[in-house]
């Protein structure tokens, strides 16, 4: 057994005195940790009367049930389950006798208490295997005390301390006061990879029963007495500021406490890089049901202003930039023109490698493609929403959000409220994928109760989410490739950018494997708001970069895969250049799975195949599409996955994962668009918003996994970026025609005839 | 569709009338329950703001994405445009009276392919498949994709909603 020292996260070995009044912890709520297992059958053991906490993961009842607290939001990628479960298994407890539970946000308590850019797991990883370690060695360490036993001789299976030498034994309960009493260890040992057996299996998500039988889960779910509703009224182009509000038609319907308007940042703010907000006025009316303020806000009339141009400063975790809004009511048509002219002139040369203008004059064949994506609105199916009840004391928010523990540094300064005085507490997320990063509704919601003296709950309808901004950026990337006599790919350049960030990764693959390459960027400033959305700029990079490749290859007269492989061979053994932001062998290594897994030479009859492999956010995924046209249309009958995200925590539900990415890829590919006309999002709800449906949906998807006993890491992001190009790929060989812009095929809803 | 057009612009023209409250007495999951509010309020904000029954999310408020879906006389119906005045005495099944304990065969089944991940699509999905069900216990492939292709989830569970909808078929056929 490995040694480690449990310095790493030390903070959360700490016991929560806030929690825990001094070890015990009381009164724990039944119904809000029981799994669903166990609300269903509570066949073995009843709730405990007392919990022992044992550090700030878990605590154990007297009768050996273990509640485990799950740190990180839970958004769909299922860590409320898998989370817990690396904990329990180091922890050597039976999976059965584990409740879980939404931890609170407690920045002491834990680290890295948020959800993006797929980290969770493997963030977590080791603080976690320590929490289940440390109190596992704290619970041997009590019973070799209490048998007078040397602690090496003390063993564990299953929540049962073992003495072997003396036929004792004794479950974990009844050592839990003992051990909860014990300092935590300076070094415990892990568990060896083959010693798992929690970890590795399948479980079922925990809030499983809770979620198809619709209990109250979700932010948007929360009532409280006395609570009003509220909703904000934005301007309705982006260029455009509110100037003043007509409310007299409003006040007068019935229900309606309260119309008026708030900033959601002061003036000399500096913002955070989460604190992006589109319209930083909005107009607010409060009153006592959903439907009364929705008509209320209907009849609210508001008067809008054109915006200056504006620079200010922001704060990137510690390093500050410039952030240029321009003036103006922006349209797509422009976009895409001015995009177009900025890849002509050039941008910042990001990185290259030996000559690549000499090489491509001395290429034998050059092949060029321009390459596009428009901006994209998240459309969480849950809208935005956050439930607040400030006080002059203390504000207490509920609800889904991505980054909890930025969210409250910058409610506390908007409020002037001391950070102890905000108590944030995390719902399950009804959809993320980046958006709820952005947590300027929790600062309205907490302004709107602030002002109310009363609980209010702030929600968003379809139409003021899908139009109040923090987009993808729309991008362009102009791709160039030359090939020698002997079709080797000798030069490569990628020149990238958007609007208004920048999508290139200059030391991503191709980068190391070509002898000249050249990457450049550019941005072009705006005042549309963007932000993070399911693998930001790899998810249109790895669209160019691998319909791209697949063109090259074509052009090379290499199969589209072999072609990967030769070029992967070469980075791995004579590498170009430096800091290449890959490994060759584990790019090849999900290649070659899908390959074999898809039986790549030999595609069904009729079916058109294409293939794509990217990395980003740590894990490798390569895939395999397959598509027939029938009448007229493409049907993706069948995709095929390969994942190398180092150990699976927990299969079916990284499947599931794997399985969301793939087809909500799909649906962007397909149909994913938003456009502006003189500053105005030119949809607004889902009829004109064109989402993928289940009949657009992959007819099968089969995943598998790499293995290897590499330290976890996510699956929220990767699976996500690469398939746009396995779909283009496979669409030319079903039509002949390559698919550069996205979306592939029109986007009007199938319910509006 | 003009005097639709018109009748809509009258009582836009004239909506104080109509948001006088009025009192209703609904038949929700096998119970009466009384209500006192604007008869033009769709059902769903009075299931999730009136009688805290919150299993029916909004997504849409137009028809377009199900989630808010219910059953109303077994029928599947889209709650965001259903109005209370509507109702009458047909009778609406939420997710929250789908079953007693979470053991409809289209809960089971949703549990045992682990259907969810956000979760929050997933009411409504339910609820569409288990009035598909009812009306058709042995739905070939594309019937399936038929009837679900009014329920949107953003976080791409639809090959799993499908092999759910069949077990589903599968265990109400063999019972
Ligand atoms: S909320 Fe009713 S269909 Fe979307
Ligand atoms: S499970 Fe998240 S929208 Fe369907």
């Amino acid at each position: 057994m490995p040694l480690k020292k449990t310095a790493i996260g030390r903070r959360a070995f700490i016991k929560n005195t806030s929690l825990a009044g001094g070890g015990l912890v009381l009164g724990f709520s039944f119904l809000n940790s029981c799994t669903d297992r166990q609300a269903q059958t509570m066949t073995a053991k009843e709730m405990p009367e007392e919990w022992f906490e044992m550090n700030g993961y878990l605590k154990i009842g007297e009768n050996g049930l273990v509640t485990i607290l799950s740190p990180n939001p839970e958004g769909g990628q299922n860590v409320k389950t898998s989370m817990p479960m690396i904990v329990a298994d180091e922890l050597d407890i039976d999976w059965n006798d584990v409740l879980v539970e939404q931890a609170p946000l407690n920045t002491d308590a834990f680290t890295r208490q948020f959800i993006g850019g797929s980290q969770a797991i493997r963030r977590g990883w080791s603080g976690l295997r320590l929490a289940g370690a440390s109190a596992r060695q704290m619970l041997i360490a009590a019973a070799a005390e209490a048998w007078q036993v040397p602690v090496g001789e003390v063993t564990t299976e299953a929540g049962v301390l073992y003495h072997r030498g003396s036929d004792k034994s004794v479950g974990y309960g009844e050592m839990a006061a003992a051990a909860a009493k014990l300092p935590v260890p300076e070094e415990v040992p892990l568990k060896s990879i083959d010693d798992f057996d929690i970890i590795g299996t399948s479980k079922k998500n925990v809030d499983g029963l809770k979620i198809v039988t619709g209990k109250p889960l979700f932010g948007s779910d929360i009532h409280r007495e006395g609570m009003f509703i509220a909703m904000i009224v934005h301007p309705p182009a982006f260029g455009l500021r509110l100037k003043s509000i007509d409310d007299t038609e409003a006040r007068k319907l019935p229900g309606i406490k309260d119309i008026f308007t708030i900033k959601v940042f002061n003036e000399d703010y500096e913002k955070t890089f989460f604190d992006t907000r589109s319209f930083n006025e909005v107009a607010v009316v409060v009153g006592n049901s959903t439907w009364e303020v929705l008509n209320a806000k209907k009849a609210l009339k508001i008067e809008c202003e054109p915006i200056e141009d504006a620079t200010e400063t922001r704060d990137r975790f510690g390093s500050k930039w410039e952030q240029h809004t321009p003036a103006g009511m922006e349209s797509t048509a422009d976009h895409f023109a001015q995009m177009e002219k900025m890849a002509v002139k050039g941008g910042v040369v990001k990185r290259r490698d030996g000559d690549p203008e000499a090489a491509f004059k001395k290429a034998a064949k050059i092949v060029e493609a321009t390459y596009t994506a428009p901006f994209l609105a998240h459309n969480c199916m849950e809208p935005m929403n956050f439930f607040a009840d400030v006080t002059s004391e203390k504000a207490e928010l509920i609800g889904p959000l991505q980054k909890p523990e930025f969210t409250e540094q910058t409610l506390s300064a908007r409020l002037g409220m001391p950070l102890e005085n905000i108590d944030i507490q995390m719902t399950r997320l009804g959809g993320g994928y980046g958006r709820r990063s952005y947590a300027h509704w929790l600062v309205e919601a907490a302004l709107i109760s602030q002002r109310m003296k009363a609980p209010i709950k702030l929600i968003y309808t379809r139409e003021d989410d899908m139009t109040d901004g923090i987009y993808r950026p729309a991008y362009l990337a102009k791709m160039r490739a030359g090939l020698d006599a002997n079709n080797n790919l000798i030069a490569y350049h990628v020149n990238a950018g958007g609007i208004p960030e920048s999508p290139l990764a200059e030391n991503r693959f191709p980068a190391g494997a070509v002898e000249h390459y050249l990457a450049e960027e550019w941005t072009i400033d705006s005042n549309l708001t963007v932000g993070s959305f399911r693998a930001p700029r790899s998810n249109f990079m790895a669209s160019a970069e691998q319909s791209f490749l697949d063109e090259v290859a074509e052009a090379a007269g290499k199969d589209p895969i072999d072609f990967r492989l030769e070029l992967l061979d070469r980075a791995k053994n004579r590498p170009v250049g430096e800091n290449n932001d890959y490994e060759a062998d584990r790019y090849a290594g999900v290649l070659k799975l899908v390959k074999e897994t898809s039986n790549w030479e030999k595609a069904a009859p009729k079916v058109s195949r294409g293939v794509s492999a990217y990395f980003c956010h740590n894990s490798y995924a390569a895939q395999v599409l397959d598509v027939v046209v029938e009448n007229g249309k493409p049907v993706v009958q069948k995709v095929f996955c390969a994942l190398d995200c180092g150990i699976v925590v927990n299969p079916d539900s990284a499947k599931n994962m794997a399985e969301g990415g793939i087809v909500d890829g799909i649906g962007n590919a397909f149909f994913g668009e938003l456009t502006f006309k003189d500053g105005i999002p030119e949809k607004s709800n889902f009829d004109t918003y064109r989402m993928i449906r289940m009949r657009e949906a992959p007819k099968e998807i089969e995943v598998h996994f790499v293995k290897n006993e590499i330290d976890p890491t996510g699956l929220g992001e990767p699976t996500f970026p690469p398939i746009f190009a396995a779909l283009a790929n496979a669409l030319y060989r079903a039509t002949g025609d390559r698919y550069y812009h996205q979306p592939f095929l029109s986007n009007k809803s199938p319910l509006m005839g | 569709m003009n005097l639709i057009a018109q009748t809509f612009n009258i009582i836009y023209n004239f909506k104080e009338i109509f948001t006088i409250m009025a009192t209703f007495n609904l038949n929700i999951n096998g119970k009466t329950q009384q209500v006192d509010v604007d008869p033009n309020t769709p059902i769903l904000w009075v299931l999730r703001d009136h009688l805290q029954l919150v299993g029916t999310k909004y997504g849409c408020g137009i028809a377009q994405c199900g989630s808010c879906t219910v059953h109303m006389d077994g029928v599947a119906v889209r709650a965001c445009m259903l109005t209370v005045a509507s109702v009458g005495n047909q009778e609406i099944t939420t997710i929250e009276g789908l079953s007693e304990n979470g053991d409809h065969p289209v809960q089971k089944a949703w549990l045992e392919v682990d259907v969810p991940q956000c979760g929050y699509c997933q009411a409504g999905q339910i609820m569409t498949a288990a009035a598909l069900l009812d009306k058709n216990p042995d739905p070939s492939d594309s019937e399936i994709e038929m009837a679900m292709n009014g329920n949107i989830c953003r976080c791409g569970t639809y090959t799993r909603i499908k092999k759910a909808v069949k077990i589903a078929a599968a265990t109400k056929t063999n019972a």
